[in-house]
């Protein structure tokens, strides 16, 4: 059960319109360290960048944009939401983010992932069909590069490493690192295996169908000899003052995005009808302050979740829409769930001895 | 969960992943026997048989093309050439494939719109007989929606194959595992359940399936195949 939670803004580096005039990529950039500013301000607890080389998108130098961040913000800690590690150099990526965590003050972290978006295959000379064994022998280093140093390693990836050690060197243990997931059992384990907490990208469908998949992490821990570590959900969303001027402004995103991947993917676009069984029992979080934070409170009942990290940006959407979420998230979803939270737990103390609710 | 029903065929189900799991939950609420392998040890996916699919037995991928009665593909496009052929020979398999570049990488020869891909996999398994199913729902959807024969609204699976006993015995599968089964015609025509189609993704009841798969050859995709295929006789690698 779960009674603390940490809340975390993800972003795709979307580039958005304002007044009807879609933003260039350098005002996106500078406008994503604003809109870090702005979540440390309404006291989120992390704000996290992806990593994608396509049209529409300023994320592809994630570091350096952390980097940006680092310097104008204090508290807020700063992540990846993920990174690409199968097309990463896991030596540069260390060094990266070694260094962001020094810029920052011990605030860097990641979010590692296989691949949810292929476009850094063709472009860093790498085979799609890879991606696995990729993924598998870069995680292999990167874990030995942040858990002992200096470092001998050896595989088919990259030329071997003896006895290095790199600078500047991370805190012992290196930064928190989680893996993302998509749905792919085996990655489940593979986090478990590696003793590093679970992000579960859910964005389609019913959530509580990944139950199964936490119980799989949980048991794979046990069968590690390792403590529970967190879980963690990343959702699609907006929030607005009413569900539906929440519903409105993201379906005049949503629509074009998915027609977009649909063509691309080969299914056909998105209905009317299945976006608002998305909204009433699936995976976007679009709605009023209220109906995101019950919608939360209600995940972490059923994925057991202590972490909610919400992609708030989404090709073209409005500034100000998105300034509003942020805010919301911050000032009313947040507080929200954590009173809702912490009256279960009330209710639970509550309970008389042998009463069972399961 | 429940004992295998004992008159019921044995499924085999090649693939742990996503639509492996799913389908493999699915058939054991049914009452089948369901046998499942990876590409690897059995010792690997163990526990995510345990906690995803209970009951369900891990074994090689050859141990289970061997023993099962029925074996359904789930496992990457791009593996097929990897199936245990010889061990499959007089069985019905059931083909839940489907390209998708992002895994199986760009390949011509698993998107020429003149060949099916379940003729693909039909011409690599000569002595089995092949029907596609189970393909053009999304694991969540397949996950979430099944019902009991009769309950309203209830989803419909397009079924697709060349064999009419074989067929007969897909639906019967289909309809099981908690979805209306729906022909859609010959492995030839099975393009119509294959991305790009409007039927890929789709997750509608029995009249609306139908509905999708009788329209095809009037959509673009539809006369974008018929229109390769009037052209230059199609490729079918052996
Ligand atoms: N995802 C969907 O929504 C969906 C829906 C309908 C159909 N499909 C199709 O279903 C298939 C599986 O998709 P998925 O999403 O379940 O993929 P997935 O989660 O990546 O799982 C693929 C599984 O196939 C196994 N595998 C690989 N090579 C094998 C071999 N030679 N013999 C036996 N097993 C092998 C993998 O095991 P290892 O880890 O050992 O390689 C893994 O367990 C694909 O063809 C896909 O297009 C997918």
């Amino acid at each position: 059960m779960t009674t603390e939670i940490e809340f975390g803004l993800n972003s795709f580096g979307d580039v958005p319109s304002d007044a009807g005039r879609t933003l260039t990529d350098p005002e996106t950039v500078r406008l994503l360290v604003d809109e870090a500013k702005l979540a440390e301000r309404v006291g989120l607890d992390v704000f996290s960048l992806g990593e994608h080389y396509r049209e529409g998108h300023v994320d592809s130098a994630t570091p350096v944009l952390l980097a940006g961040i680092a310097t104008a913000t204090e508290r807020i800690r700063l992540g990846t939401a993920v990174t690409v590690l199968s097309t990463n150099d896991p030596v540069r990526l260390y060094n990266e983010f070694s260094t962001l965590d020094a810029l920052s003050n011990g605030r860097a972290q990641l979010v590692l992932g296989r691949a949810s978006q292929t476009q850094s295959f063709p472009l860093f000379g790498y085979e799609l069909e890879d991606y696995e064994h990729l993924f598998e022998e870069k995680l292999d280093l990167f874990m030995k590069l942040q858990r002992e140093m200096p470092t001998t390693w050896q595989g088919t990836v990259r030329s071997p490493l003896t006895n290095q050690t790199l600078h500047p060197t991370m805190r012992p243990g290196g930064i928190p690192t989680w893996i993302g997931v998509g749905g792919s059992p085996e990655s489940v384990v593979r986090a478990a295996r590696y003793g590093l907490p679970l992000m579960l990208a859910i964005i389609g469908g019913q959530p509580e169908r990944f139950a199964g998949h936490v119980d799989l992490y949980f048991r794979a821990l046990e069968q590690f000899g390792l403590p529970r570590l967190p879980v963690g959900q990343h959702a699609l969303g907006l929030i607005a003052d009413t569900d539906e001027e929440a519903a409105e402004t993201w379906w005049r995103s949503w629509e074009p995005l998915v027609t977009q991947m649909g063509r691309e993917r080969g299914f056909y676009p998105p209905t009317r009808d299945r976006y608002e069984l998305e909204l009433a029992t699936g995976a976007l979080f679009v709605g009023s302050p209220e109906t995101v934070a019950q919608k939360i409170v209600r995940m972490t009942d059923e994925l057991q979740i202590n972490r909610f990290d919400l992609k708030y940006d989404i090709g073209g959407l409005p500034v100000d829409a998105r300034a509003r979420t942020i805010e919301l998230f911050g000032t009313r979803v947040a507080p929200r769930v954590r009173e809702l939270l912490a009256e279960k737990a009330d209710d639970r103390e509550q309970q008389p001895v042998g009463a069972t609710h399961e | 969960m429940s004992e295998p029903t004992p008159s019921l065929p044995t499924v085999g189900i090649l693939g742990a992943g996503k639509v492996g799991t799913v389908l493999s939950r699915l058939l054991l609420s049914a009452g089948y026997r369901v046998l499942i392998a990876a590409s690897g040890d059995p010792s690997r996916i163990a526990l995510i048989v345990d906690v995803l699919a209970p009951g369900a037995v891990a074994l090689t991928a050859a141990e289970v093309a061997r023993e099962a009665d029925v074996v359904i593909l789930a496992l990457p496009l791009g593996k097929y050439r990897s199936i245990p052929a010889d061990l499959l020979e007089g069985k019905l398999v059931i083909d839940a494939m489907n390209y998708w570049w992002e895994i199986d990488g760009i390949r011509a020869d698993l998107d020429d719109p003149r060949t099916s891909t379940s003729e693909l996999v039909q011409d690599f398994l000569p002595a089995s007989r092949v029907v596609k199913a189970f393909n053009h729902m999304g694991y969540h959807d397949l996950d979430e929606g099944p019902s009991a024969a009769g309950a309203a609204d209830r989803k419909a699976i397009g079924i697709a194959g060349d064999d009419d006993a074989a067929l007969t015995e897909a639906a019967a599968l289909v309809d099981a595992a908690g979805f209306d089964p729906v022909r859609v015609g010959t492995l030839r025509d099975s393009v119509s359940l294959q991305p790009h189609s409007e039927l890929f993704g789709a997750n509608l009841p029995a009249a609306g399936v139908r509905d999708a798969a009788a329209r095809f050859s009037s959509t673009e995709r539809g006369r974008e195949v018929a229109a390769a295929r009037a052209g230059a006789p199609a490729l079918r690698p052996r």
